[in-house]
């Protein structure tokens, strides 16, 4: 398949089911939801996203393993102490980039 | 009364815009790392304006996931939008037409509806667009710079620079984990999930769309099964 047709065409479906979802409810639905289990599992849907995206592709995120697991265990230790998005982003960047600047070095 | 004016909209946008700054710029390099274009990682922040459902959607693209895939993956991250949206339609005034509705249902984030959510009496359509205005433009722009810096970068420090999008996921679901057992047991559930799927040799062929819908509403429903919470109006900002 042409490679801009399929990526023109995967954005395309993924802005109008994006927009879709939230438009039909603002423009045209009137009725409340009301069933206790869809609040709770909507109310969970982003942790369980957020956590199935991270685990396990954090580990293959840097050019090597190892550095990827110091970079997620500083992540998880700042974001255990409630450090900022930022905080936590930067560190866990400096722990991959300086573990693997030791392995380099050590000729590993 | 004191009516709420465009003016308010920009003010009460402005923070909500800087923070997105930092997650578009990690969403341009993490984009471009995965070998999606530049152009198309704007591309997508421009139409799209959400964080999980883009990182997830440059995951299936990079993988040459269907464009079945690729709309249920975008259905079940995204529909606590409608959630959001249909909240606020209550709140909207008598003179928000169709039109405004359908323009400025395009960027209900979870924090432009956590602050539109919180004002009190209703909501013109003018502080709607200005609340959403800034939010918007650095959400883009953020994109743009990071896919432009991520196209330069040497090698060492792409590579470092490719955890950051999962610190700030690793940032939102750590701190609410320690709170609420249901969030802990969701976020476990679904990492356990997604550690099967990807290591267990019978489901070598599921797609890492296919993969985030399973975890998503296996761990969800029974997160919202096994520790129900007290029904509120809105849901908790992501």
């Amino acid at each position: 398949m042409n490679n801009t047709v399929y990526l023109f065409w995967s954005v395309a479906v993924m802005a109008l089911v994006t927009y879709l979802i939230r438009m039909l409810p603002l423009a045209a639905f009137r009725r409340k939801i009301k069933s206790k289990f869809v609040m709770n599992f909507l109310y969970y849907v982003p942790y369980a996203v957020l956590s199935a995206m991270t685990i396990p592709a954090v580990f293959y995120s840097s050019n090597g393993i190892i550095s990827a697991i110091a970079g997620f265990v500083v992540a998880a230790v700042l974001a255990f102490f409630e450090r900022g998005l930022l905080t936590v982003a930067v560190c866990a960047c400096g722990s991959v980039f300086v573990t693997e600047l030791i392995i380099r070095l050590t000729g590993g | 009364m004191n009516e709420l004016r465009f003016k308010d909209g920009i003010k009460d946008g402005l923070p909500i815009a800087l923070g997105y700054l930092s997650v578009s710029f990690t969403f341009g390099i993490t984009a471009v790392n995965m070998g999606i274009p530049a152009i198309t990682a704007v591309l997508i922040s421009l139409t799209n304006v959400t964080s999980a459902g883009q990182v997830a959607g440059i995951g299936i693209i990079a993988a040459g996931g269907g464009y079945a895939e690729m709309a249920m993956a975008q259905l079940i991250i995204n529909l606590r939008y409608a959630l959001m949206s249909l909240s606020l339609s209550q709140k909207l005034d008598s003179r928000y037409n169709i039109w405004h509705r359908l323009s400025t249902s395009f960027c209900v984030t979870d924090e432009v509806f956590a602050v539109a959510s919180g004002k009190n009496g209703e909501i013109p359509a003018r502080y709607m667009y200005g609340l959403i205005l800034l939010p918007y433009l650095f959400w883009s722009g953020g994109t743009a710079v990071g896919a432009f810096v991520g196209s330069i970068l040497p090698d060492e420090v792409k590579s470092a620079l490719g955890i950051a999008i999962y610190g700030m996921f690793i940032a939102i679901i750590i701190p609410p984990s320690k709170k609420s057992r249901g969030v802990l047991f969701t976020v476990i559930t679904a990492a356990a999930l997604s550690c099967l799927i990807c290591y267990v040799p019978l489901f070598s062929g599921i797609s890492s769309g296919i993969s985030i819908i399973i975890c998503t509403v296996i761990a969800a429903s029974l997160g919202a099964l096994l520790f129900p919470r007290e029904v509120r109006e809105e849901p908790v900002d992501e």
